[in-house]
């Protein structure tokens, strides 16, 4: 039976044992005797509980367990050349394995009927063609017995599985079922299995954090095993060779600091147009905007942060870059008499503009509720004093929500730095190490999705070092995060 | 205070002591008006993005057909019998030799004229050749006979007609020769030339040719994780904030989950990417491309943004219900599940529109697992390949013809639609159903 049967079979028994289990909770309910201690419902959950989670439970460790079990025990019967290999090479042989395996079941009964351990694997990969299923090239002979050994084993697993997890399920149905008495705490019982199942969910948010960080660390440590920290944070020059068939082996070079010195200038340029674009508009709208221009400007910044980035990234690529540049080779022409543009149309100053663009609702909305959380009683008594509004904001409101803006401005920073789809479509390719912003430069994530897009090699400091870069990007981001929550904390605190 | 005016001067008034009050008042002046430009700004560049899609984007929904006699001939298919014994021969037959004898026929070329016929066929999209099959496929009994079709005109033909090449340039410089503008002309004097609505636009998948690319494959892959995420996101992500928000005890575990929470709402989305490929396909061994894989993904993603829309809504429900619940005897559990949680409903929904939402429109992980991959087939389950409606809007980006640029708009527009259609029904749920307390 496949997994998604059994869940069912399952669910199935689960459901019968809850009907049971309330026709028989209310039959108590309604006979002299004791009192009811929970609703017939309740019965019911307790019994469908009893009858599912042990099950399933089960059903999952050993769909984790099994395929460890059979590879072992199939990798042992490797021929001893194989096993001197690397493990690499044993895994991919496994993966042969694996395939033709696979593939004998896609034929019909009476043509596997015809394979035995001694049948040539030419024939077989032959058998298997004809049915669509190719087999790799390096497939060998001893290689057939240990699929059918394989698949035998699947099956029988598969078999036993079933049965265990059926019988669990009837098992359990039937113990629940049994213990339905007018005193039965049904109803704390199935209360802490739904607060359990809370606690689970709520972990999810630990178990994707450590997720995140294991499966980036495991990959850096890898990557760093083959090239030495050092020259990754300090190099300066970032060329890493896709080694091909014929290559010398050298893995090219992987210096960090053109891609952190290109993240780091154009999240820089897009702070700079969008922190005072922003910052004003938040103070325009939380201090002189009525209420009516308020309910119109408010949705229409935050349309701006709806928009997905693909499409700023379009919009880059389509329409501002190909505009700076042509405006450049204006304002060259009219000063200088020669129409070459100075901006090319991938550069730091069109990603940084068009980043800016996204961060600028980011920056509005964030300040717009800090702003509108100082107290009243203060704005009140600068007012009352005599100070005209601006004054009133600049030296009253911003010093008091200082915290809270420095905390935003953090937060966004940290959005621009992780920002992929704009950069990688605006900004450029080629690891530069300049001062210009009309020229291109590339960043920590275009180069994650460079590494990372097209065929994969597992195994070469090419496609490792994504992992790196991935792991420095969570680091930084991580810190101006965990930062500007801290101010925020401390900040909420304050007025509360 | 009345002292000063009687003992003060009565005749001479005094002069107003200068106390800065019109400088100030310009600086407060000049305040406001950096807020306001600071607005308009904002508003400038949403009209310009806009704008810019629109413009560009809005003539990818028509598209040009051509409208031409097609004779089946049986030379060419192979007589209807040996159609019904093999299709293999229908399969590979050569369908743009139909199509480009029967334009050559209506524009009334001389079929020995190699030139003038290259130049014709041209015209047509490659496409036509699905195209015809389908429709001999569908009924073996047009072989012989003669039918009119509309067929796909070529991207340069498309372009040509929707004025986006500038045709003041030497012929030999710009992608359509002047023998093929008086083609033009001519099918369109004989109304052979016609802007069609551009069905194909919502149902083909990936091709190289822009006539024939659509998004509808990309939109059932983007519909499948849209699918996933919700089964995911929303029980995982209410359950998570009913304990935080209704069970927890304060201590440091749950400190760290809503530090956590709070952390993973702000990390870059492209490592959720680099997440999913070391876990889900490196350690689980799922498929690559697989619309599972990518909304297991987004699912991870979306959780914060759900978990704190949830929590704002079960906080926003007021203690009374609470109260009153565990007076008359409900348990925790029974009060929190069958009084606050239905009170919160509507702030639930809102927020979890508004994440897969925001799910709908992300493209750098998907870029990571995958998904940037040529899907030209439906997927038939989510663990087929497949591709996402912005990964396919990324893909097309980088196409340099002219043709592309209109479809990657016309694919952004599509995009845009199905996430303000998303919003609005958040904000209608918001005022139809939002309670004042």
């Amino acid at each position: 039976m496949s997994t998604f049967t059994i869940i069912l079979a399952v669910l199935a028994i689960g459901l019968v044992g809850a009907v049971l289990g309330y026709r028989r909770s209310r039959a108590f309910a309604f006979a002299d005797g004791p009192k009811l201690h929970s609703r017939p419902v309740y019965h019911a959950s307790y019994v469908a509980s009893w009858a599912v989670i042990p099950s399933l439970l089960l059903l999952s460790a050993w769909l984790i367990v099994s395929p460890i079990v059979v590879y072992s025990s199939v990798s042992t019967s490797f021929p001893e050349g194989v096993l001197a290999e690397t493990s690499l090479t044993e895994d991919l042989a496994y993966g042969i394995v694996e395939s033709i395996g696979d593939g004998l079941r896609v034929l019909p009964p009476e043509e596997r009927s015809t394979i035995t351990d001694s049948t040539p694997v030419a024939d077989v990969s032959s058998m298997l063609r004809a049915r669509g299923v190719p087999i790799a090239s390096a497939a060998a002979d001893w290689m057939v017995p240990l699929a059918l050994q394989l698949n035998s084993m699947q099956a029988t697993s598969r078999l036993l599985m079933t049965g265990a997890v059926i019988l669990l399920a009837l098992a359990g149905a039937f113990w629940g079922y049994r213990h339905i008495q007018p005193r039965l705490r049904a109803r704390n019982s199935v209360e802490g299995v739904v607060r359990g199942a809370l606690i689970v969910a709520s972990s999810i948010a630990i178990l994707t954090t450590i997720g995140i960080v294991f499966s980036m660390l495991f990959e850096t440590i890898d990557f760093f095993s083959r090239i030495s920290p050092a020259e990754f944070f300090f190099g300066t020059e970032w060329n890493p060779r896709f080694s091909g068939a014929g290559s010398d082996g050298s893995a090219g070079s992987f210096g960090f600091i053109p891609l952190l010195a290109g993240t780091l200038y154009i999240a820089g340029v897009a702070m700079l147009i969008a922190v005072p674009i922003g910052l004003f508009a938040a103070i325009y709208m939380a201090e002189y905007a009525d209420n009516k221009t308020r309910s119109i400007v408010k949705p229409l910044l935050e349309v701006l942060a709806g928009i997905p980035t693909i499409v700023y990234g379009f919009f880059a690529l389509i329409t501002v870059g190909p505009f700076l540049r042509d405006l450049s080779a204006q304002i060259a022409g009219i000063t200088t008499g020669s129409y070459t543009s100075f901006i090319q149309a991938q550069s730091v100053l069109t990603a940084g503009l068009v980043m800016a663009i996204m961060l600028i609702p980011f920056v509005s909305s964030l300040s717009d509720d800090i702003i509108t959380s100082v107290p009243r009683s203060l704005r009140d008594g600068s007012l009352g004093l005599g100070a005209t509004r601006s004054e009133t904001i600049k030296k009253v409101i911003l010093p008091a929500a200082l915290p809270g803006i420095v905390s935003a401005l953090l937060l966004t920073a940290s959005r621009a730095i992780g920002e992929t789809m704009i950069v990688v479509l605006a900004a450029g390719v080629a690891a530069n190490l300049t001062i210009n912003p009309f020229e291109a430069m590339t960043t920590i994530t275009v180069k994650i999705v460079a590494q990372l897009t097209g065929d994969l090699e597992f195994n070469s400091p090419q496609t490792l070092v994504a992992f790196a870069l991935g792991m420095t990007l969570f680091f930084l981001t991580l810190c101006l995060n965990i930062y500007a929550l801290y101010i925020v904390r401390k900040y909420k605190e304050q007025y509360e | 205070m009345s002292d000063a005016t009687v003992t003060g001067v009565p005749d001479a008034s005094p002069a107003r002591r200068d106390i800065g009050i019109k400088k100030r008042y310009a600086a407060e002046r000049r305040f406001k008006a950096y807020g306001i430009t600071a607005i308009a700004i904002g508003i400038l560049f949403l009209i310009a993005l806009l704008w810019s899609v629109f413009s560009k984007g809005y003539t990818a929904f028509w598209q040009t057909e051509i409208h031409v006699p097609i004779t089946f001939s049986e030379q060419v298919l192979g007589t209807p019998q040996q159609a019904a014994e093999s299709q293999t021969k229908l399969m590979m037959a050569n369908y743009p030799q139909l199509a480009r004898e029967g334009l050559v026929q209506l524009l009334g070329i001389d079929p020995d004229d190699k030139a003038a016929v290259s130049a014709a066929s041209a015209l047509i999209s490659s496409g036509v050749r699905v195209q015809l099959r389908d429709i001999v496929l569908n009924d073996l009994s047009v072989i012989g006979q003669t039918q009119d079709v509309w067929l796909f005109g070529s991207s340069e033909l498309d372009s040509a007609l929707k004025g986006q090449y500038d045709l003041t340039v030497p012929e030999n410089r710009r992608p359509i020769s002047d023998l093929q503008l008086q083609y033009i002309d001519k099918l369109k004097s004989m109304g052979a030339l016609e802007q069609r609505f551009n069905w194909g636009l919502f149902t083909f998948g990936a091709s190289s040719r822009a006539e024939t690319a659509g998004v509808g494959v990309a939109i059932i892959g983007s519909l499948y994780m849209m699918l996933i995420v919700l089964a995911l996101a929303l029980p995982i992500g209410v359950a998570a904030s009913i304990y935080l928000e209704e069970f927890a005890p304060k201590n440091k575990f749950t400190d760290l989950i809503e530090v956590n929470i709070n952390n993973l709402a702000a990390v870059p989305s492209i490592v959720f990417g680099l997440l999913g490929l070391a876990v889900f396909i490196n350690w689980f061994g799922l498929p690559r491309s697989a619309a599972l894989v990518g909304g297991l993904v987004l699912t991870l993603m979306t959780l914060p943004t759900i978990i704190i829309a949830t929590r704002a809504a079960l906080r926003a429900v007021p203690p009374s219900i609470r109260w009153a619940a565990l007076g008359l005897g409900a348990s925790k559990t029974q009060t929190v599940f069958q009084h606050v949680l239905p009170l919160a409903a509507p702030g639930i929904l809102t927020g979890t529109i508004i994440g897969l939402a925001q799910a709908l429109g992300e493209t750098a992980p998907l870029l990571l697992i995958g998904m940037v991959a040529f899907v030209a087939d439906y997927p038939a389950s989510p663990m087929d390949p497949a591709t996402a409606l912005p990964v396919q809007i990324y893909m097309w980006a980088n196409e340099a013809e002219r043709a592309f640029v209109e479809r990657t708009s016309g694919a952004i527009i599509i995009l845009l639609g199905f996430l303000a259609l998303m919003n609005l029904t958040a904000i209608f749920l918001r005022r139809r159903f939002e309670r004042r307390w």
